[in-house]
């Protein structure tokens, strides 16, 4: 009898389970070849068989050898339930069903001494969808009448550049009785309050990232919604730097400084300057925690755009010589202004946390009026790698921490100084415009979102596990993988068609949701068309309870 | 809906006219009230143009409240009207015990202060004078402006002008400029202080419309100026937005109407002003007016405007003879009181539009969109 391996891999141990179907398999093959984490192999069973071939029964035993398809019990290549063996078996002879009594977790750290890392998002979710709790509960109806969603033209252009007060606006009265502009202002542009959030060159497959930059450009040349896209750590192609598309970009500098030397060498080829920076202080998934790109992710053309050997590249969590907020306000923002010569805003992205309404409080007295915009990731966000313990078990939920922030800054009478930018599990639910909406209506001048350009794209990764292997570099998708077999997997001109759809659609909806409340511009801080069925959320928003 | 009115005139005349006005337009109000402000004063008032007028509905203990009050700041009074009340048991009016309407000369150490600190002080005197009937519920202080006027009160319009003997012209009680509404806010309990028209340091603005941006504006109005009190009526952030662009500012009044309803993106790029624009909507865009809207506005000048929201959904008329320039909800008002004008030369102004009359009741056109 073989020994009793008791801390051996069993099944029940793995988060997955693959179901398999004997007698419908036609051994095809072809699970094995669309599985990217060789997570299922073939493999012989000895079977026995007790058949009769006789009139009478005379009944005789066989032993018979059969080939199978089998789960790999193993920490690294474990399934991860991201379905692509179930979507193409032709027989529905396999598929991947999730384990509630996986002990796969401890097992890992168990056995590998080392924190188990994945991609995607908080797989834990105990504070509950808090925009699913609220709903716009004032409509207008007898005398301020809602307007035609249809017919009705609407104003959604958000701000990103530093918002002067009225009162510290150069301007002087002309003989004719005009305003005029008497000296420079801080740079200020105005985008489509949604905005494709920031995911590296290097996180995504470089065709991922070209549909999204193929979106982007559509959207804004064909479609007219001026939607901007940020292009996460790490540079951007220099072709793209070089052409007019830049404009439509929000360049992202992170504490790595990935990238940024191709940056400042292409300025003095840039034809057009782009949308925005973007300085990351911090990531809403997993805060505290620098960029992580593995080694196997680092293709070439990774390595030329950021000019680094293939190696594993963490970015540090914090930037060099950032002592204090008013010397990050120094530094940086004067550095990477000057860099484009005052005619780009810059604005800086930090991880919703207990201290986020600090630093923009303390932001909004910049005396330089220089930050041109707060962005604030919440916990829900993240798309990279990271530590599965950061991801689940660190961050802040986005909407309070907006509200906090927006009402501080009404506290100051300095609302809309600095615009306020929310992302971080936006459309958890999968509806885009009524989280904008909502954000907005809290105080956000605009929102971002990075996860559900993915899911458009085809993720099959969900909440509770489902894939979340980002960071292996073995994308079933080919979203987030370099490597060439799986990356062909993506279709660009489809992702791009889904996502610019997608944003079509959104726009009609936020619309749908501006009519009713009658209101032509953006609400942003009309928090009293907002209620909440739930006492603790009304309470702590500042909106109206309704049951 | 409220209706509103406002009459400017070349000679002085008596609130009879502003009644007229609005009660010929009886069907679209609810009757539960009658206010105004009456600006540029004739009659007893002629002869004391300078000095600050306090208009106050109060109790007796309030009468004593506000005299202490103002006596400690070193205000001294030198004269008072009284209206000529007519009660009657069957009068829908719910009145206050005392209404006052008194002249003041400055604190004596006021006398050499510039204008500017004059009209502080008066804010200050306002506001504190307020504050202290509030907390025992002892009355309501409406303005305390040198020649100006203010009157608020709940029931009946036609009840409320027999009460105070309104209905018979008298060449005592007159003014140049009268504003009025016919109607007590309907958003919340009867305040008297949300009704129209509102008031602040000589500027007037009374509107017939739904302010959905409320909240947003309230919430900023309320760190701009000390004088942005109350918000018992969503329409009282017109006035503060006025107030503040033009006076806080010193903004042209053209400013008003690229704040509070800005154009469209798409055409503010056309506009040759467009950098100042953008840059408008961008700093003030805690200002801007959601909601449909019709606005009058009376500046401390004596100049007299108009103006809508972005698509004209509240109806608004002005008709003209030589003496007289009249604002109102409905035509039917204008006929009432101008019945022989040439109606021909109504104006119906438009969305984008800001009619304004000026002290020699010539009446001129804006446009805010090339
Ligand atoms: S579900 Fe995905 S990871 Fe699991 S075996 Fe199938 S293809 Fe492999
Ligand atoms: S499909 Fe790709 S992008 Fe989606 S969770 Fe899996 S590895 Fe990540």
């Amino acid at each position: 009898m073989a020994a009793m391996r008791v801390n051996a891999l069993a099944r029940d141990d793995m988060q997955w389970r693959i179901t398999y179907n004997h007698e419908r398999c036609t051994l095809c093959g072809h699970c094995l070849s669309s599985c990217p984490f060789r997570a299922i192999e073939a493999g012989v069973e000895k079977r026995r068989k007790v058949i009769s071939d006789h009139l009478t029964p005379k009944p005789k035993v066989l032993f018979q050898t059969v080939p199978v398809i089998r789960q790999v019990l193993d920490h690294h290549e474990a399934c991860r339930g991201c379905g692509c063996c179930e979507k193409v078996c032709p027989n529905e002879a396999i598929a991947p069903r999730l384990n509630l009594e996986t002990r796969l977790p401890i097992k890992h750290r168990g056995t590998t001494a080392d924190g188990y890392k994945r991609g995607g998002r908080s797989n834990l979710n105990p504070m509950g969808n808090t925009l699913d709790k609220i709903t716009i509960g004032r409509i207008s109806q007898m005398t301020d009448p809602s307007l035609d969603a249809q017919r009705h033209t609407f104003d959604m252009l958000a701000p990103l550049g530093r918002v002067l007060p009225p009162e510290s606006l150069p301007l002087r009265i002309s003989e004719t009785g005009s305003l005029g502009i008497t000296e420079s202002l801080p740079p200020l542009n105005w985008m489509y309050p949604i905005i494709i959030g920031d995911m590296s060159i290097g996180a995504l497959s470089t065709r991922m990232w070209e549909a999204l930059a193929i979106a982007t450009a559509y959207l804004n040349e064909e479609v007219g919604l001026p939607v901007r896209m940020c292009t996460g750590e790490g540079g951007i192609p220099g072709r793209l730097l070089r052409s007019h598309y830049v404009r439509y970009m929000i360049l992202q500098i992170a504490s790595g400084h990935f990238g940024w030397n191709r940056i400042v060498n292409s300025m003095p080829d840039m034809q057009d300057d782009p949308a925005g920076i973007l300085i990351k202080i911090g990531q809403g998934a997993k805060p505290g925690d620098g960029g992580m790109l593995q080694a196997k992710k680092v293709a070439r053309h990774i390595q030329e755009i950021r000019g680094v050997p293939k190696a594993d590249l963490l970015s540090p969590p914090n930037h060099q010589g950032l002592y204090s907020i008013e010397e990050s306000v120094q530094k940086m923002f004067l550095s990477f202004n000057s860099a484009f010569k005052f005619r780009v805003p810059v604005a800086i992205k930090v991880a919703a946390s207990t201290t986020s309404v600090s630093v923009y409080n303390n932001l909004l007295r910049d005396p330089y009026n220089i930050v041109g915009g707060f962005f604030l990731d919440g916990i829900q966000g993240g798309t990279g790698a990271a530590q599965d313990i950061s991801l689940d078990h660190t961050g802040h939920p986005i909407v309070s921490k907006l509200r906090d922030c927006y009402l501080a800054a009404v506290h100051q009478g300095k609302q809309g100084q600095i615009p306020l930018w929310a992302g971080g599990g936006m459309a958890q639910g999968w509806n885009l415009a009524a989280d904008a909406f909502k954000m907005i209506s809290l105080g956000a001048n605009g929102v971002f979102t990075g996860k559900l350009m993915l899911q458009l794209a085809g993720c099959v990764g969900l909440d509770n596990g489902k894939c979340n292997a980002c960071n292996t570099g073995l994308c079933p998708a080919g979203i987030c993988s370099q490597n060439p077999v799986l990356v062909k997997r993506l279709d660009i001109d489809k992702v791009a068609e889904n996502i610019v759809n997608y944003f079509i659609a959104t726009d009609q909806e936020l619309k749908k949701l501006m009519a009713p409340i009658g209101n032509s511009s953006l609400p942003v801080g009309r928090s009293d068309a907002l209620i909440s069925t739930d006492r603790a959320v009304a309470d702590k928003l500042t909106i109206s309870y309704a049951c | 809906m409220c209706r509103i009115g406002a009459i400017k005139s070349r000679d002085y005349i008596h609130p009879s006219w502003a009644l007229r006005l609005m009660r010929s337009q009886q069907k679209g109000h609810d009757n539960s009230g009658f206010a105004m402000v009456m600006q540029d004063l004739g009659g007893v008032f002629e002869n004391y143009k300078k000095y600050p007028v306090l208009s106050m509905a109060c109790t007796e203990e309030g009468m004593k409240t506000a005299e202490d009050i103002l006596y400690s700041m070193g205000f001294s009074r030198i004269g008072q009207w009284n209206p000529e009340i007519r009660p009657a048991d069957n009068l829908n009016i719910e009145p206050m015990p005392i209404y006052v309407f008194q002249f003041f000369h400055y604190p004596k150490s006021m006398r050499n202060a510039s204008q500017a600190e004059k009209e502080q002080l008066l804010v200050d005197a306002r506001i504190t004078l307020r504050r202290a009937l509030e907390a025992n519920g002892e009355g309501y202080v409406y303005s305390f402006w040198p020649d100006t006027l203010t009157l608020k009160e709940i029931g009946d319009p036609t009840d409320i002008g027999t009460y105070f003997n309104l209905w018979e012209e008298s060449k005592d009680f007159t003014a140049r400029i009268i504003t009025a509404q016919c109607r007590q806010n309907t958003n919340y309990d009867i305040v008297r202080y949300a009704a129209h028209p509102f008031f602040l340091q000589g500027y007037t603005v009374l509107a017939n419309g739904e302010n959905t941006f409320y909240e947003k504006n309230k919430h900023f109005q309320k760190s701009l100026h000390k004088g942005y009190i109350g918000f018992e009526s969503d329409s009282q952030c017109f006035l503060y937005t006025l107030h503040y662009i033009h006076r806080e500012l010193g903004w042209p009044l053209k400013y008003y109407k690229h704040t509070v309803t800005p154009l469209p993106f798409e055409e503010i790029e056309r506009h040759p002003e467009r950098d100042v624009l953008l840059r408008i909507r961008s700093s003030l865009a805690h200002l801007e007016i959601n909601g449909p809207n019709t606005l009058i506005g009376v500046l401390p000048d004596g100049q007299m405007f108009t103006c809508c929201d972005s698509k004209k959904l509240r109806p608004v008329v002005v008709g003209r003879n030589e003496d007289m320039v009249v604002i109102s909800s409905e035509v039917n008002g204008i006929n009432e009181i101008l019945p022989d004008r040439d109606w021909k030369q109504d104006i119906y102004p438009h969305a984008r539009e800001t009619v304004i009359i000026n002290n020699e009741l010539e009446v001129n056109q804006w446009q805010q969109c090339v």
